[in-house]
């Protein structure tokens, strides 16, 4: 199962974190500080899987921001990172301009992706489908 | 929907979107250039599907116009600005105060809140608490949004629960009526919104509450699909945390049909939810196979139009398809031909496709197909059933390990390591040898290293043992120091395992300390010593070697270690060669001797010993060495003692008793390496724990001859413990589990003596462990087993660490325990395994079948053991409970008796004064009685007695005894071989303070046992 789910700058400052096993908050800060660590001191030409611990990182890195997913064993490394680029791929759908974006929203397409550490949506329509309709609430 | 999905920090900032390439779009790259230049981050919390606006304009903070609009909350925009806006940590501590004093005046006020106020005020405390500071307030105005018919409304609370929700029993009453309610509404986004927080708080009291609905909803036919998608992933969470609150009897087939679903995200979350079950009852849920089979039989030979909404990049369901594929691998290969054929099929297909052109250039296309790929061999290799498959697995992993993504690279060398244990491919993955030492050489990653080096070590055999391991110790002199000590001890495993001549060992171990001496541990060079000490056929070239190896100017200690220990066993087999004369010899070694720790030149003061007894020309000159004051007065005691001793022995012992006491050292015993045994350890802990095992071959023999054979308690409950219902549900009355509580004593608030005074037990109590025995019991053990001879629960243990509670019940000649183990520290606990041990012949009289726990306990959370017990015949002495743990990187043992006394299984019995009477005389012989006569510990209390009389199982008899303040009891001991009718007469004495205690049963040392247990308790 997936363990947690990180977006992290480049500076090390966490953007969204959300731990599907729980984590007590102090050692969440240690945790993702060696988290963008291990994956900063990374070339290209390295691998996008990490031993970390008892399980694995898998990462993706767009520009200055990481999204690195922890998980166990249980999980096909090939199949979350490509599970990464989905998501944000559908950021991408939603966010259709340059807007600001708010990271509740980011949570609501997340927690439409990803439930209990498992993957259980990945058709974008159905993952956004929640967020037209509180869009369409909000300008009524 | 983790336990703190929502408190997930989010930390959040507006950033502008990522856009969807590989490579950065100016957008995403404007996006994190924001995210870095923001110093601080601002905390937002989290929200969830159809919430109105207010939590998501927190995070848009920054433009407060667009906050002002609707019922966006302007006094909550207002005061996070503020916090933003505090220079300093102080600043920001004054102002969360004051905001909270305002906070609890407006809950406390008069006038009652609208709902708007309520969310608003909460929505400041939730967003307080994200912050990091403790809210121990407001749970109820939360609670009561959750009745509100506003989405954003209810939302709020949902969320407020879900993040701050403790076991609060009175809460989740009202909680747990909310969730009711909406549950019921049949509104699909109410329902949602409840089935998330059951999931995200998944306490037992919900479980208890609601495990027996989500079933329903999740197979309803008027379910909304994603209603169905949560309702199974609760169920999941519900299941993973209280298993015995989920009977899945009924449903079973129906949710294994979810997997048919017209909706790929039912099937999407179904499958999650049935690997987890299946894996617990397999045979339940073995129907699974066939329609797991069909479906993913359906998806791969789809075009990749057909699942239009499910394609990603022209690959059809790329993630149902490998949760299926991983779905199967709970699984044996299908048994129905035709299953297994149309699966082969299905296998052969994905194989096929790897070959095809790619549809799309992107390399999104090809992950997603790669995915399935690797998943597809995990299953082939799982299978290792068909050696076609195999070894076509093999050669398309072949390719893989020539590609240019390193991600591939990767993969396949750990797909390949476990290709590589099946007899089918070993010799497929064989051929790619050359490739494997080439990517150990040239890969840049060090993790792509370490798979080539694991898979060198899983591909060896004779036939190329010396080619691995050359290359592996060559690897080993640039390897990552976080790697050498596995490389090291897998060296040394395959020398040993694969040596013909053992020469080559030799060499190779040597090398191995040569080129990382620092990473050779002492199981390494142990091991050396006893294979050379075990052949003979070695030890004269071992002694040259060494010899050789210790001329270099500087050498390694560990290489000083091996070489004092050989040339004292086998200097002499060299000292013809004049080269290396005995002198010669002692000379060398004594020249590292003043560089070396103290452990070494003990090691080299034993050597000079050897060396007086198989060379007495060098007695001379080492009798100085001894006899010098840096030795026999050394600060050390070991080595001074060591030098008195040695030098006092080649003083006095004559040669011949010199030669008996100095005599070339026995061959070990054979037994199994203990580096395997390290890299094991390395590996991760062991699974199965030795006592467990061995209870589990014995419990079988019963040595009461009378009696039929007893089933074998463990692997299948006896046909009583089924008619009691115990396995299949719990009874009504199972102790709650607080979720993340440490606070145990709560489980037990509903007892009088529920809060012992136990003091902390001094961290001593804790025995360090032996290797393979449980220690004795610590020294409280009796008398903590004594508070719970007439009770059932309470705490049964507890020290700076750890606490055990227990609660459990007994009927007739059955019981079931719940053990609850709490980490009090912030740090978890591993390798946590609690295990039931019955000493001596108990194993015969009382059956006790354990489910083990998670061997991890997380600082500050509970974990609970149900324990099923079951009496045999009679006993005296209860089972011991051995804790063992690792806490802070040093193993913790203990060992309690588990409050399980042969009075738990009393069955009262009533009777009328005639027949007592009558029975009493009847267990007339001397020794069915069983009397004591002692001081009262307690207070006198009639009432007192008789809760004790009756917490012990005996019926009260009244009218019987003609002295009205004494006491009479009567009940059988309920044991599965036979019954023993009990009685019992308590007279008190109030002027002397004492009593008088009879037992009289119909076996003799139950009589006495029971007098003696009873008698601890007044």
């Amino acid at each position: 199962m997936i363990k947690f789910f990180l977006m992290v700058n480049k500076q090390g400052q966490t953007r969204l974190s959300k731990y599907y096993e729980h984590v007590e908050i102090n050692k969440r800060t240690v945790l993702e500080t060696e988290v963008i660590k291990s994956c900063l001191s990374r070339s290209s030409e390295q691998c996008s899987f990490i031993e970390y611990k008892d399980f694995k990182l898998i990462y993706r890195q767009y520009a200055a921001l990481f999204i690195v997913v922890g998980v166990n064993d249980t999980e096909n490394e090939m199949a979350v990172y490509e599970f990464i680029h989905n998501f944000v791929e559908v950021l991408d759908e939603y966010f259709s301009r340059v807007i600001m974006f708010n990271l509740d929203k980011v949570h609501i397409i997340l927690d439409e992706m990803l439930l209990n550490g498992c993957i259980v949506e990945t058709n974008r329509a159905r993952i956004l489908a929640p967020l037209l309709i509180l869009d369409k609430m909000s300008e009524s | 929907m983790g336990s703190q999905r929502a408190v997930a920090a989010a930390r959040g900032a507006e950033v502008d979107t990522p856009r969807s390439t590989d490579s950065p779009s100016p957008a995403l790259q404007q996006a994190t250039l924001r995210l870095s230049q923001r110093c601080r981050p601002l905390p937002v919390p989290h929200s969830r599907p159809f919430e109105g606006g207010s939590i998501r304009r927190l995070a848009n903070l920054q433009s407060p116009e667009k906050v002002s609009k609707g019922d966006g909350m302007r006094g909550l925009a207002v005061f996070i600005s503020d916090i933003r806006n505090c220079k300093s940590k102080e600043a920001e501590i004054k102002r969360i105060n004051k905001e909270l004093a305002n906070i609890r005046s407006k809950f406390k006020g008069d006038k009652a809140l609208d709902g708007y106020s309520k969310k608003k005020y909460v929505c400041k405390l939730l967003f307080i608490f994200l912050l990091g500071h403790d809210i121990d307030f407001g749970h109820m105005e939360a609670v009561n949004l959750l009745s509100s018919n506003k989405y954003t409304e209810k939302q709020i609370g949902y969320l407020f629960i879900s993040v701050l929700v403790n076991s609060n029993s009175e809460l989740i009453r009202l909680i747990n009526n909310a969730i009711k309610n909406d549950l019921a509404s049949r509104n699909p986004t109410f329902m949602c919104l409840a089935l998330h927080c059951i999931a995200n708080v998944g306490s037992r009291e919900m479980g208890e509450a609601f495990a027996a609905d989500i079933p329903r909803i999740l197979v309803a036919g008027d379910s909304m699909d994603s209603v169905k998608q949560s309702a199974a992933l609760c169920l999941l969470r519900l299941y993973k945390a209280s298993p015995d609150l989920v009977p899945m009897g009924e449903w079973t087939a129906r949710v294994v049909h979810l997997l048919n679903d017209q909706h790929m995200g039912v099937v999407t979350a179904a499958v999650s939810l049935i690997t987890c079950l299946c894996k617990k009852n397999p045979d339940d849920f073995k129907t699974c196979i066939s329609l797991a089979v069909s479906r993913l039989s359906r998806i791969v030979s789809s075009a990749s139009t057909d699942l239009q909404d499910y394609t990603y990049y022209f690959v059809p369901a790329p993630w149902l398809s490998v949760k299926l594929l991983r779905l199967l691998q709970c699984y044996p290969p299908p048994e129905d031909a035709a299953v297994k054929g149309r699966l082969v099929e299905c296998l052969e297909t994905v194989l096929n496709k790897a070959q095809e052109p790619p549809k799309s250039k992107k390399v999104q296309h090809s992950n997603a197909k790669n995915a399935i790929l690797f998943e597809t061999i995990s299953l082939i290799i799982h299978y290792d059933s068909e050696p076609n498959l195999l070894v076509r697995a093999c050669n398309q992993l072949g390719q893989f390990l020539q590609h240019r993504e390193t991600n591939l690279r990767y993969l396949a060398l750990e797909s390949m390591c476990t290709l590589a244990s099946s007899e089918f491919s070993h010799e497929a993955v064989k051929t790619h040898i050359d490739t494997v030492i080439n990517a150990l050489k040239t890969e840049r990653d060090v993790s792509v290293r370490q798979r080539a080096a694991d898979l060198l070590y899983a591909m060896c055999d004779r036939s190329n043992a010396k080619q691995i391991v050359s290359e592996m110790l060559r690897y080993l002199e640039t390897a990552d120091y976080a790697i050498r000590e596995e490389i090291v001890l897998k060296v040394a495993i395959l020398a040993e395992k694969y040596a013909v001549d053992y020469s080559w060992y030799v060499d190779t171990i040597l090398n191995l300390i040569r080129i990382a001496g620092d990473y050779v541990s002492e199981e390494v060079w142990y091991r050396v010593l006893q294979i050379v000490t075990n052949r003979d056929d070695v030890q004269g070239y071992a002694a040259k070697t060494v010899f050789e190896a210790l001329q270099a100017p500087a050498c390694h200690e560990n290489m000083v270690k091996v070489g004092g220990y050989i040339l004292g066993e086998f200097g002499n087999l060299i000292a013809g060669d004049p080269r290396s004369s005995p002198p010669v010899q002692f000379s060398l070694l004594h020249s590292k001797f003043h560089l070396c720790s103290v452990a070494t030149r003990a090691l080299l003061l034993s050597t000079y010993i050897k060396f007086i007894n198989l060379f007495p020309e060098t007695k001379a000159t080492i009798q100085g060495v001894l006899r010098a004051g840096s030795q026999l007065r050394n600060a050390d005691v070991e080595l001074q003692q060591r030098a008195v001793e040695y030098l006092t022995l080649s003083s006095v012992a004559s040669t011949d008793v010199l030669a008996t006491v100095l005599e070339e050292m026995p061959p070990f015993p054979e037994r199994e390496s203990s580096i395997l045994a390290k890299l094991k350890r390395k590996k991760g802990p062991g699974a199965a724990s030795a006592l467990d095992d061995s209870r589990r071959d014995t419990s079988n023999s019963d040595i009461n001859g009378g009696v039929e054979p007893t089933p074998s308690t463990v692997s299948t409950p006896s046909p009583s413990a089924d008619l009691l219902g115990l396995r299949a549900a719990p009874p009504p009355a199972a102790p709650p589990v607080p979720v993340g509580g440490n606070l145990l004593v709560d489980v037990f608030s509903d007892g009088p003596t529920a809060q012992p005074s136990l003091g902390p037990t001094p961290e001593e109590a804790f025995l360090s462990p032996g290797p393979e025995d449980i220690g004795p019991p610590i020294p409280e053990a009796d008398e903590l087993l004594n508070k719970f001879v007439c009770k059932n629960s309470g705490v049964l243990f507890e020290n700076q660490l750890l606490q055990i509670g227990v609660k459990s019940e007994f009927r007739q000649n059955l019981g079931r325990m719940y053990l609850f183990y709490g980490n009090k520290t912030s740090v978890q606990f591993q390798s946590f395994s609690p295990t039931v041990v019955h000493p001596g012949d108990l194993q015969n009289q009382l059956a006790v079948q354990t489910k083990r726990v998670a061997a991890q306990v997380d600082g500050g959370a509970q974990v609970q053991q149900v324990l099923n017990i079951e009496c045999l015949r009679d006993f005296l002495t209860p089972p011991l409970l051995s804790v063992r743990f690792r806490y802070g990187g040093t193993a913790q043992s203990l060992t309690l008796k588990l409050p399980v006394t042969i009075n738990k299984f009393f069955q009262p019995t009533e009777m009328a004064a005639q027949d007592f009477f009558q029975r009493w005389k009847q267990l007339s012989l001397p020794l069915q009685e069983a009397q004591k006569i002692f001081k009262a510990n307690h207070p006198m209390d009639a009432e007192v007695t008789k809760a004790k009389l009756l917490g012990f199982g005996s019926a009260l008899l009244d009218n019987v005894d003609p002295n009205p303040e004494n006491f009479v009891g009567a009940g059988i001991i309920q044991t599965k071989a036979l019954q023993v009718g009990c009685l019992l007469r308590l007279e008190p004495n109030v002027q002397a303070q004492m009593y008088r205690l009879t037992l009289r049963t119909s076996k003799e040392p139950v009589s006495r046992h029971l007098c003696e247990l009873l008698a601890q308790q007044f």
